[in-house]
């Protein structure tokens, strides 16, 4: 899999946690306990929308073994402050609204109140002696619905933000986002095909499979411990701060290992609350989520509405495209409008380009990222309606593409120009597979999509320690959601040129190491991979100046090779080399301890693309589909740990295999979820999926040493469309709404076919 | 949590009398499933739990002979499915109660408990209706036998008196050229709850059928016996008409709701793809015994 | 609330607890034991991360009450391994990074070797729905199905 170019990076090595995490000995979230902790539980509203007139919270307290009893009351109000959490951004004033309810209940589940007891079963009991009074107001859960003037509106101060004249009527309509390229009305008059159709998702929760947990304990002089389960404690540390009124330095938060996040744990629940609650108490406080509150109150992946528009020349080039977004924000502004809007038509070089999208706010739980937040959506609408148009045009799918297909130099309809990427690379891998090659199985048929994300780079720290017999700690601050141990401490030992098992990562707690944004938009391997990079050159550049103390030469004439020091060339001196440990074991006389740290801001995150094939079959009588065969390509710069670049590509692709076919929040009339549980909420399981195969691209990013782009997140995007133009290719019926569940294709074949005369 | 009992009896009248004197606070503990599942989400909660799992009668599955099998009503489903020859005499029932939950559930969950959750889509259900299951009923006033059909009076309801439990239920003996099959409709392959489920037993003498019961669940409030199916193949030749109109019974038979699992025209239909599928599989299983 | 008093076997180790009538053995395992290993992702019997054997009989210990391990065999993910040395599985799945989160993997583990103690020559289709009773949303479950695959492969290499 490596190209030869180096040692280490593109090898398949165990990874630094695997025996922790096989033996049940890995720590999670819910796995931390203190002594004579107190158990913590929220209190949430059964209504979907209601002003809370009142709380009485006394017969709580007085029940024995209740040690503290909290309400939003508990919580200073925040100002209108929007602040960034990972790859979304939040308001202070909402966020605090959404962890306690303050003037109004907003969706089924938000919390309410919360208490802390001795054990869990007092808490459970306690949150039933608490008495809300609600007045129960209509609700409103579609985002169609939410947008129509006559809808219930849910802020009163709410008014649609990107509009001109701005609104003096408050509306659900939080903000109009516009984004064009070239001129539009000129593009539509070139077109000799024109392809519209309006597309459906709905809102699937990123389901990962450990709850959420925190466990705070505050001590009396104003210190705060936190122990949670998070993408980024850091954020952790910076929300409870604001919302507690702490000053961050007195905040110690310490990451868990996590068991999946997937976007969903970049923002915080019950951190603050169980803070406050320790506080209150004087005791440590911990608090862990049921699975049904998971799906009612912590974010899903929006629903939304797409319309897309493209027009072509006969040969198929693309000439206009225009699309449309509505995406449900939740109970709170702030959807993925963003990403979804700027990502719709980047696969593309396409001259006109017009994008409009609106973030809906409606009574459901507010929505956190999922993995690439938003792309899957527009991605829906935009790989549907090409596959409409190869149809239309009698075009191979991935010619059709090709034909279209962004390249370096390509101008992005948000701004940026792309440096070197390798979709047509990824266009082609597919291309030529065996998959591709080979046709469907008799009764199966095809679908083809692709799929891009931006990566991120932002802030990252790091820092790099030799120990007294040479072997090296390289610290970091992003939590480890998938190997990202491995990679950081392969690229950790290709700069050191010692062996893999010579370099041990460690995930330091916020105290322990400098500011690290979240575990998200795949930035880890890019932007922590690049600190840690420079960690270790920043220690190398030690190493070289106590090698060159060791024989009283210039450092500039010491050089770093193999992991040993060496004379730059003959004119030195003749010097043996001198190895990471002897220079270890001599650090005391050559100027005390070798450490390295770097800190950063990384820029230039290498875009990814990603494109699904996938052949399936759908049994016409029942409208269950069966999934034959499935391979994912996707450019990745380069693959720093093979199989954890497969394992997120073949994951990502099963999310969106789910998205596609199953998953969905299923609201009932009164706006309550209908369907908060694994059970009813349908995820794939193994016996859903044949395996998926991984082929891994690699066109090396320029900004980053060793060519990294990030994997994590595009693997999400293709496969709905894919899936989607596979079974409207079966059924020969253009399917538009998500979920592809049996009932729904089964309903589309019997609208379209002939009454039985029988019947 | 309030204050919970548990015991665990040895004999049948320890337990019918410890579930009386709970005054309706009592359920009983089989494999758990349902019941662990209810009294976390607050659904249940019981004042007694009764394991009956220390009862051997409840326990043991009995080869009565001529294909006639009592089987303990706590048996769970992952022993039922090791049993060869039940398996082999009564594949229909066997398929349907090892579809019920994953194997970790198999290892726990009865076809008994099953039944007494009472949920109109239990899959053991449609294939011990359309087996002809006889079930032993113990209570305060001893023993009685029902049809399994008779069992349920509603969703999560049954006609057991206070104090009764299910002991046991027996499959009948059947001719040569007999056999069932029980298919379910979910929209995953497995860790789903049946959105229809039909159980088909039929005998073949002589290329005709002289004996077919038909059970459909998740379509009513109940589990469904539909006598009309099972009168539409009796007699045929088991051809493509005769079987047409046994699912044209079951889709007749339908009275189903729209919720998350399904809608009305989707289960209705289905019931009837089921018939088909699940007859011709029946039909291949007769043939070769 | 009266306590129950328990005497069961749990990795080999003769263990006496003491619990509440209604409690789960996966609380009792995690609170009362501290044997945090085996996971819970719903209580329901939904996901299989709190898989365990009880009599050699695979079951979610979230779907056993406690008082029911009274004088049986429980085995959990922390008796895989054998002093210093890791089950076959538990190699194969560092190996064939057959995880991710980690979150999953002990119930996968317990249920996989389960599976094979059953059927030691296992197609996939039947790997597949041996193990459709463990949610992973990590993997997409291709890297679990090769590793456990394999693990059989190798196990009936070494009985031959």
């Amino acid at each position: 899999m490596s190209n030869g170019k180096y040692k280490w990076i593109g090898t398949r090595v165990d990874r630094p946690d695997g025996a922790d995490k096989v033996t049940g000995r890995a720590r999670f979230g819910a796995d931390f306990n203190l002594p004579g902790q107190l158990m913590g539980r929220v209190l949430r509203s059964p209504h979907a929308h209601a002003i809370i007139k009142s709380i009485d919270t006394s017969a709580a307290e007085k029940l024995p073994g209740v040690k503290a009893v909290m309400t939003a009351k508990d919580l200073p109000d925040q100002p209108n402050l929007i602040v960034p959490t990972g790859e979304m951004q939040v308001n202070m004033r909402d966020i605090t609204r959404n962890i306690l309810a303050r003037e109004k209940a907003l969706f089924e589940g938000h919390p309410v109140a919360a208490v802390a007891a001795v054990t869990d079963a007092i808490a459970k009991q306690a949150i039933d002696l608490i008495k809300v009074d609600y007045e129960v107001l209509p609700h409103v859960i579609d985002v169609t619905e939410a947008m129509k003037p006559d809808a219930p509106v849910l802020h009163d101060h709410l008014m649609t933000e990107g509009v001109k004249p701005p609104p003096t009527k408050a509306s659900n309509i939080a903000k109009r986002m516009d984004n064009a390229k070239g001129d539009i009305e000129a593009g539509w008059k070139q077109a000799e095909v024109t392809i519209e159709r309006e597309y459906t998702t709905q809102a699937v929760h990123q389901g990962y499979i450990e709850p959420h947990a925190a466990l705070a304990s505050a001590a009396e002089d104003g210190q705060l411990q936190i122990w949670s389960t998070t993408q980024g404690h850091f954020q952790v540390r910076g929300f409870c701060s604001r919302l507690l009124g702490v000053e961050v330095s007195q905040i110690r938060v310490t990451p868990t290992e996590i068991g999946g996040g997937f976007g969903g744990k970049t923002v915080v629940y019950l951190e603050p609350i169980a803070a406050r609650l320790s506080q209150k108490s004087g005791k440590p406080v911990k608090m862990v989520m049921t699975r049904e509150e998971v799906f009612r109150a912590s974010g899903p992946a929006p629903g939304g509405t797409v319309k897309v528009k493209l027009g072509a020349k006969k040969d198929g080039t693309i000439v206009a495209a225009e699309c449309e977004i509505a995406l449900q924000a939740g109970a709170f502004p702030g959807s993925p409008l963003g990403p979804a809007c700027w990502t719709s038509f980047a696969c593309y070089d396409i001259p006109n380009i017009k994008v409009v999208g609106f973030d809906v706010v409606s009574n459901r739980a507010k929505v956190a990222a999922y993995r690439a937040p938003g792309a899957p959506i527009s991605a829906w609408g935009v790989e549907s309606t090409l596959d409409i148009l190869a149809q239309e045009l009698g075009m191979d799918p991935i010619e059709l593409r090709l034909k279209n297909a962004a390249k370096k130099g390509t101008k992005t309809s948000y701004g940026p120009t792309f440096d070197t990427i390798g979709f047509v690379e990824t266009l082609e891998a597919i291309k030529n597979s065996a998959h591709y090659k080979t046709k469907p199985k008799p009764g199966y048929a095809r679908g083809v999509a692709a799929g891009f994300w931006f990566n991120v780079g932002a802030d990252s720290s790091a820092a790099a320690h030799v120990a007294e017999d040479g072997t090296v700690t390289v610290i970091s601050g992003n939590p480890d959601i998938g190997g990202s141990r491995a990679s950081l401490a392969l690229m950790a030992a290709e700069e050191l040129g010692v062996d893999y098992s010579k370099v041990r990562p460690i995930i330091a707690d916020t105290s322990s190491i400098g500011f690290n944004f979240v575990t998200g938009g795949s930035r880890v391997t890019f932007a922590t991979g690049l600190a840690v990079v420079n960690s270790v050159r920043d220690m190398i550049r030690e190493l070289k100046v106590r090698a060159a103390k060791t024989w009283g030469v210039d450092p500039e004439a010491v050089i770093w090779e193999d992991g040993m020091a060496k004379p730059a060339g003959s004119n030195v001196g003749e010097f043996e080399p001198l190895s990471l440990a002897q220079l270890a074991a001599s650090a005391g006389k050559t100027g005390g301890p070798i450490n390295g740290h770097a800190q950063l801001n990384a820029q230039g995150a290498g875009p990814g693309f990603g494109v699904h094939v996938v052949d399936l079959k759908v049994d016409h009588d029942t409208g269950c589909v069966h999934i034959d065969r499935y391979t994912a390509a996707q450019d990745v710069g380069t693959a720093i740990h093979p199989s954890y670049v497969e394992g997120q590509i073949q994951g990502g692709a099963v999310q969106g295999i789910g998205w596609a076919l199953n998953e969905e929040y299923i609201y009932n009339a009164k706006g309550r979820l209908d369907n908060a549980g694994f059970l009813d909420y349908r995820m794939p399981v193994a016996s859903d999926l044949p395996m998926i195969d991984a082929l891994v691209v690699e066109v090396p990013n320029p900004h980053h040493p060793y060519g990294v782009r990030g994997v994590g997140e595009v693997p999400i995007v293709p496969p709905l469309a894919a899936v989607g133009n596979a079974v409207s290719r079966s059924m020969n019926i253009r399917m538009t709404d998500l979920p592809l569940s049996p009932p729904r294709l089964s309903a589309a074949i019997d609208a379209a076919t002939p009454k039985i005369a029988a019947e | 949590m309030n204050d919970v009992r548990y015991s665990a009896p040895s004999t049948l009248d320890e337990a019918s009398k410890a579930m009386l004197a709970a005054n309706g606070t009592g359920w009983i503990l089989a494999g758990g499933t349902d019941l662990l599942v209810q009294m976390r989400s607050g659904m249940r909660k019981p004042g007694v739990i009764v394991d009956i799992k220390k009862i051997d009668e409840m326990m043991t599955v009995q080869d009565l002979g001529g294909g006639s099998y009592r089987i303990g009503a706590a048996v769970s489903g992952a022993v039922l499915g090791e049993h060869k020859a039940l398996k082999k005499a009564w594949p229909g029932v066997i398929e349907a109660i090892n579809l019920i939950g994953s194997k970790q559930v198999q290892g726990r969950a009865s076809a008994g408990g099953n039944l007494c959750n009472a949920s109109p889509a239990a899959d053991s259900g449609p294939a011990l209706v359309a087996a002809g299951a006889i079930l032993a009923i113990h209570g305060p006033n001893g023993r009685r036998e029902i049809p399994v059909e008779k069992l349920h009076s509603g969703p999560g309801r049954t006609t057991l008196a206070p104090g009764e439990i299910l002991v046991s239920f027996t499959l009948p003996a059947r001719p040569k050229g007999s056999s069932d099959a029980y298919l379910r409709l979910i929209p995953r392959t497995e860790m789903d709850i049946a959105v229809v489920g039909v159980g088909v037993n039929l005998t073949i003498s002589g290329g005709k059928c002289t004996a077919a019961r038909v059970g459909l669940g998740a379509v009513a409030p109940t589990v469904l016996l539909v006598e009309d199916a099972g009168k539409a193949l009796v007699g045929s030749s088991l051809d493509d008409a005769a079987i047409e109109k046994a699912a044209a019974a079951c889709r007749a038979a339908c009275k189903p709701i729209n919720d998350k699992r399904g809608t009305i025209e989707y289960r209705t239909k289905i019931a009837g793809v089921l018939l088909k599928r699940s007859t011709a599989i029946a039909i291949e299983r007769a043939k070769g015994n | 609330m009266s306590k129950m008093h328990i005497t069961t076997t749990i990795n080999g180790e003769p263990t006496e607890f003491l619990c509440d009538p209604s409690q789960s053995l996966l609380d009792v395992l995690r609170d009362n034991l501290g044997l945090t290993g085996s996971k819970e992702g719903c209580g329901s019997g939904d996901c299989g991360a709190c898989s365990i054997t009880l009599d050699d009989r695979l079951v979610c210990s979230c779907l056993v009450l406690a008082p029911e391990a009274e004088g049986k065999k429980i085995e959990t993910v922390e008796g895989l391994a054998q002093g210093e040395h890791l089950h076959p599985l538990q190699k194969k799945f560092v190996e064939f990074a057959a995880l991710q989160c980690g979150i999953c993997t002990p119930g996968f583990l317990v249920a996989s070797k389960a599976l094979l103690a059953k059927n030691p020559n296992p197609t996939e289709t039947e790997v597949r729905f041996g193990l459709a009773g463990n949610l992973c949303r990590c993997t997409g479950y291709d890297k679990i199905i090769r590793a456990v695959m394999e693990v059989a492969a190798e196990m009936r290499g070494a009985a031959r």
